[in-house]
C-alpha cells in the first residue's frame, strides 16, 4: 500500500513479516506487509481481533522486531537497530498511545506527561513546562495534579496522548485508543486526534471502531496478517467528525 | 471438620503449586529455628555434668594449694583441715610438674600423688582401667582424649626442663631420661576445671598443665628429680559443712603461700566454656529470627500478590473472607511447623558440637535432650514469626473486593511526592530506581533492616576476632579468663559458634536479597515495560532495579556498623573497642557489592522481558 509519490514518506515497510510458533502451530501475525505513510498523514488500520494489526503497530514503533522485511522511519532503516537504538527511537521519534493507557498509577497527570522528556534528558523545569503545555493542549490543565485514579477514562487517554507527544515525535502510534472508553470519552479522544491531524502530526491508528477510522486520510483493512483493502478518504473528515462518528455535536 | 479439611486441602494444593517459594520459606524459618534450638540446648547444660561429677567423685568444696616448696607448706595446708566449717579433707597431696612424653612429644602435666586407697574428698572417678598403683599412671580424661591415650599405653614422665612451660600440647622435645609408666586408668575429677581450659590453667594455681595421678612415692620421686629437694607443691581438698559458704571460706583463709579456690569458681569456669556460645547464639538466634521474619514477610507478601486472582476465585466460589484468611494462614503455618521440626532436629544434632564441655566431667551433655519447653519455644517462635508476617497481608487479601481480585489488579503503589520531585533531577537510572524503591516502602524497609542485621552481625564477628586478646568474658568471674587467640580452645570454640551463626546469617541474608530483588522485579514489571515503551533502554531499566535495591541496602549497611558495635558490646560485655576503619568500610562495600551482584541478574532478566508481552498481560 503506497502513496502517489508526491509527498515525503515518513514511514515505509517492505515485505514486513512476523511469525509466532513453529510447524503446524506457525502463525503469520504480520505477513509480507508493504506500507508507506507520508508525513502528516493519518492512517487507520482496521480488522477483526487477532488479525495482526496490533503486532504491526508494535513493529512500526520498535516495540517488537520483525522476522522479515525492512522498516524505515524518516529515511533511516530501523528494523536492524540494537535494543538501545530502538529505545532511543521510541524516546525521540515515536509516541505510543495504548488502549489500556498504561499510565503510572503513582504519578500525577503532569508527572506522567513529563516522564518521556525526563528520560530524554530534558531539564526538570523544561520537562514540567512542556507537560503543562501539552496538558493544556489536551484540555486537562486543571487536572494536572490529579492521579490517574482520579481521572475518567477519556481524561486518562488524553493524558496518555499528551505523554505520547512529550518529545515531539515524528510519528504517533495509537493502539485501539478508544477501545476502553464510553461514547462521551470516545468523542473527547476523537476531537483530540482531529486536532493533532490538523496540526500535521503523522498518526497510525489501529482500531476496529469505524468512527475512528472515519477520521483518517486512509483506511487499510487487514486480515490474517496481510493488507486486504485500502480506502482513501479524500478530504478527510474535518469539521464533520462528530456527525460522522454518530455521537452528536 | 469438613471446613478444616477444606482449608487443609486448599493450603496443600497451593504449596504443591509453588514448591520453590515453599522451600525458601522453609529454609528461612528452619535456619532461625536451628539457631534457637542450639541456643536453648546450651542453656543450663553446664550445671548438670559438673554437679554429676561432684557427686560421683565426692568433689571438694575448696581446693587449697601451695606452689612454694618450703618446709612450712604442708603445715600451712594441714592447718586448714581443722579450720572452722571443714567437715572432711583429702591430702595434702604431693604435686610434681614433669613432662608427659607420648609418641615423640612432651607436654607439661601436673602429677598428683595419690594413695591406692579411696580418698574421703575428691576421689577421681575411674572411667576406664583402674586407680593408681606402683608403676602406673592414671590420666585425666580430657587430657587422655587430647593425647589419644588409652589404658595400656606407655608414657614417659620426665623431669621438667622449662621448655614445655606455657606451651600447648606437643610442646617440647623428647628426652630419653626419666621413668616410664603404664597408663593404668583414665579418670575424671571435680577438682579440676573442665576441658579445654584445664590444659591451660589449673584452678589450683599451678602452671598451665594437664593432670595425671601417680602414687605418692612416684610423685615425690618425680619432684625430687626435678628440684633435688622436696615436692614441687601440695594440694588439699576440703569439704565444708556448708558448700554454699565456700567463697567466704576462701576469702577468710586465702593468705600467705596458700591459694584457695571455691567449687563455685570451678563450676563457673566450666560454664564459661559455653556461656560465650550461649550469649552469641541467643543473640544470633534473635537476629536470625528477625531476618527470618523479614524473609517470611517478603515471601508472604510476594505470595499474596500472586494469589490475588486465587483469592478472587475462592470468594467468587462462595468462600468467606474468614475462610480465605484461614487458608492463607494455614499455608504459612504448615510451613512454619515443618521448618520448626527441621530446626529442632538440626539444632539437636549440632548442639553437641558446641555444648560438650569436654571429657573432663562425667555426665557431659553430649546431645542435649530436647525437653518440652525447648520444643514449645522453637515451635512457638516459628509459628509467631509466620503468623506475624502473614496475618496482615492475609486479611488484606481476603478483604479485597472479589471483582478486583478476579481482575488480578496489582496493589496500587505508594506515591512518594518527595522522591518523584528529587528523582526528576537525577540521571535516568537513578530517577527510575528511586521511584521504584519508593513505590514499596515496606519492602525497602525490610530490605534495609535485613542488610543492617547482616552487616551488624558481621561487624560484631570481626570485632570478636580482632579484640579476642582483650575480650573480658568474666561476667561474674572477675576477669579470670581472657581469650588468647588462635590455639586457645575457648577462642576456637567461640569461632566455631561464630561460624555456625555466620553461615546461617549469610544464608538468610542471601535468601532475603534474592527475594527482595525478585519481588521488586515482579512488582516493577509493568512500570519497567512502560518506561521502556517510552524510551528507557534495557540497561537503564536494569540499572534502575539495581539502584532501587542499593538505595535500601546502602543505608542498611551503614546502619549495620553501629548496630554491630552495640551488639559486640552487649554480647562480649565489652563496651570499648571499635572495628578498624578498613574492616568497616570493607564490610559495608562488600555487602553493597554483593547486593548489587545478586540484584543484577534478576534485574537484567526482568528488563529483558518483551515489552509487548508485559503490557499485554497487564492490560488483559
Amino acid at each position: 500500500m503506497t502513496n502517489d509519490g508526491s509527498a515525503e514518506v515518513l514511514l515505509s515497510t517492505r515485505g514486513l513479516g512476523k511469525t509466532y510458533g513453529t510447524g503446524e502451530g506457525l502463525v503469520r501475525a504480520v505477513d509480507d506487509v508493504d506500507l508507506e505513510v507520508v508525513r502528516g498523514e493519518v492512517v487507520a488500520i482496521m480488522g477483526p481481533s487477532g488479525c495482526g494489526k496490533s503486532t504491526l503497530l508494535h513493529l512500526l514503533g520498535g516495540l517488537d522486531r520483525p522476522d522479515a522485511g525492512e522498516l524505515w522511519l524518516g529515511g533511516r532503516r530501523i528494523d536492524q537497530l540494537t535494543e538501545r537504538g530502538l529505545a532511543q527511537l521510541r524516546r525521540d521519534d515515536v509516541g505510543f498511545v495504548f488502549q489500556a493507557f498504561h499510565l503510572m498509577d503513582e504519578l500525577t497527570a503532569e508527572e506522567n506527561v513529563e516522564l518521556p522528556a525526563l528520560l530524554a534528558g530534558m531539564s526538570p523545569r523544561a520537562a514540567r513546562r512542556r507537560a503543562r503545555q501539552l496538558l493544556d493542549q489536551v484540555g486537562l490543565a486543571d487536572r494536572s495534579d490529579h492521579l490517574p485514579s482520579a481521572l475518567s477514562g477519556g481524561q486518562r487517554q488524553r493524558v496518555a496522548i499528551a505523554r505520547a507527544l512529550a518529545n515531539g515525535p515524528q510519528l504517533v502510534l495509537a493502539d485501539e485508543p478508544t477501545g476502553n472508553l464510553d461514547s462521551a470519552a470516545t468523542l473527547e479522544v476523537l476531537r483530540l486526534l482531529e486536532g493533532l491531524h490538523d496540526a500535521g502530526l503523522t498518526l497510525v491508528v489501529v482500531t476496529h471502531d469505524d468512527r475512528i477510522a472515519a477520521t483518517a486520510d486512509r483506511m487499510i483493512s487487514m486480515r490474517d496478517g496481510a493488507f486486504v483493502d485500502e480506502v482513501r478518504l479524500v478530504g478527510g473528515t474535518k469539521g464533520t467528525l462528530a456527525g460522522l462518528a454518530g455521537l452528536g455535536a | 471438620m469438613g471446613r478444616i479439611r477444606l482449608i487443609w486441602r486448599l493450603a496443600m494444593k497451593d504449596l504443591r503449586h509453588n514448591p520453590a517459594e515453599a522451600v525458601l520459606l522453609l529454609v528461612a524459618i528452619a535456619a532461625a529455628s536451628t539457631t534457637l534450638t542450639v541456643a536453648l540446648a546450651l542453656h543450663g547444660v553446664t550445671d548438670a555434668p559438673y554437679a554429676a561429677t561432684r557427686s560421683a567423685t565426692a568433689g571438694p568444696d575448696v581446693v587449697a594449694s601451695v606452689q612454694e616448696p618450703t618446709p612450712a607448706a604442708p603445715a600451712a595446708l594441714t592447718e586448714l583441715r581443722h579450720a572452722p566449717g571443714v567437715v572432711a579433707s583429702g591430702g595434702p597431696y604431693e604435686i610434681a610438674m614433669p613432662n608427659l612424653v607420648v609418641d615423640g612429644h612432651s607436654d607439661p602435666v601436673m602429677a598428683e600423688g595419690r594413695s591406692p586407697a579411696p580418698a574421703e574428698v575428691d576421689q577421681p572417678k575411674v572411667t576406664a582401667g583402674t586407680w593408681v598403683r606402683p608403676g602406673g599412671v592414671v590420666v585425666e580424661r580430657s587430657l587422655a582424649d587430647l593425647l589419644d591415650l588409652k589404658v595400656g599405653d606407655r608414657v614417659g614422665l620426665d623431669q621438667l626442663d622449662g621448655g614445655g612451660l606455657g606451651g600447648g600440647p606437643g610442646g617440647g622435645p623428647l628426652r630419653a631420661v626419666g621413668p616410664s609408666f603404664e597408663v593404668v586408668g583414665i579418670a575424671v575429677t571435680a577438682a579440676l576445671q573442665p576441658s579445654p581450659l584445664n590444659t591451660f590453667a589449673h584452678p589450683s594455681g599451678f602452671p598451665e598443665a594437664g593432670l595425671v595421678w601417680v602414687t605418692r612415692a612416684a610423685a615425690r620421686q618425680l619432684a625430687a628429680a626435678d628440684l633435688g629437694g622436696g615436692p614441687l607443691g601440695y594440694t588439699l581438698n576440703l569439704k565444708l559443712g556448708d558448700p554454699a559458704a565456700a567463697p567466704s571460706f576462701v576469702a577468710v583463709h586465702e593468705h600467705g603461700p596458700v591459694d584457695l579456690i571455691a567449687w563455685q569458681t570451678i563450676a563457673d569456669r566450666e560454664g564459661l566454656v559455653v556461656s560465650i556460645e550461649q550469649a552469641v547464639l541467643l543473640t544470633g538466634s534473635l537476629l536470625l529470627g528477625l531476618l527470618a521474619l523479614a524473609s517470611v514477610a517478603l515471601l508472604v507478601g510476594g505470595r499474596m500478590e500472586q494469589q490475588t486472582r486465587r483469592v478472587g476465585l475462592l470468594k467468587a466460589a462462595g468462600a468467606t473472607p474468614r475462610l480465605v484468611t484461614a487458608v492463607l494462614l494455614a499455608e504459612q503455618l504448615v510451613l512454619a511447623l515443618a521448618a520448626a521440626a527441621v530446626g529442632l532436629v538440626v539444632g539437636w544434632l549440632l548442639a553437641p558440637l558446641l555444648t560438650n564441655p569436654g571429657a573432663s566431667l562425667v555426665g557431659a551433655p553430649g546431645a542435649p535432650a530436647l525437653d518440652l519447653s525447648t520444643i514449645a519455644i522453637v515451635v512457638g517462635a516459628a509459628v509467631v514469626v509466620a503468623a506475624l508476617a502473614t496475618l496482615v497481608p492475609a486479611i488484606r487479601a481476603a478483604r479485597t473486593s472479589t471483582v478486583r481480585a478476579l481482575a488480578d489488579a496489582p496493589r496500587p503503589p505508594r506515591r512518594a511526592r518527595w522522591s518523584i520531585a528529587v528523582s526528576s533531577r537525577l540521571p535516568v537510572p537513578l530517577l527510575l530506581g528511586l521511584r521504584i524503591a519508593s513505590r514499596r516502602r515496606r519492602r525497602a524497609v525490610l530490605s534495609a533492616a535485613s542488610v543492617a542485621i547482616t552487616v551488624g552481625a558481621l561487624i560484631a564477628v570481626l570485632m570478636f576476632r580482632q579484640h579476642a586478646g582483650s575480650l573480658d568474658t568474666s561476667g561474674g568471674l572477675g576477669g579470670l579468663y581472657r581469650f588468647s587467640g588462635p590455639g586457645d580452645p575457648l577462642w576456637e570454640r567461640g569461632m566455631d559458634v561464630m561460624l555456625v551463626f555466620t553461615v546461617a546469617l549469610v544464608v538468610l541474608a542471601l535468601i532475603n536479597a534474592v527475594l527482595v530483588t525478585w519481588a521488586t522485579v515482579q512488582d516493577a514489571r509493568h512500570v519497567t515495560a512502560v518506561e521502556r515503551a517510552l524510551g528507557a533502554s534495557p540497561e537503564q531499566a536494569t540499572l534502575a532495579v539495581v539502584v532501587a535495591q542499593l538505595l535500601s541496602a546502602l543505608p542498611g549497611a551503614v546502619a549495620g556498623v553501629p548496630l554491630g558495635i552495640a551488639l559486640y558490646a552487649v554480647v562480649g560485655r565489652h563496651s570499648s573497642g571499635a572495628p578498624s576503619a578498613v574492616a568497616m568500610v570493607a564490610v559495608v562495600v562488600l555487602t553493597v557489592l554483593a547486593v548489587a551482584g545478586l540484584t543484577a541478574l534478576p534485574a537484567r532478566i526482568g528488563a529483558r522481558q518483551p515489552v509487548v508481552e508485559v503490557l499485554a498481560s497487564e492490560a488483559a
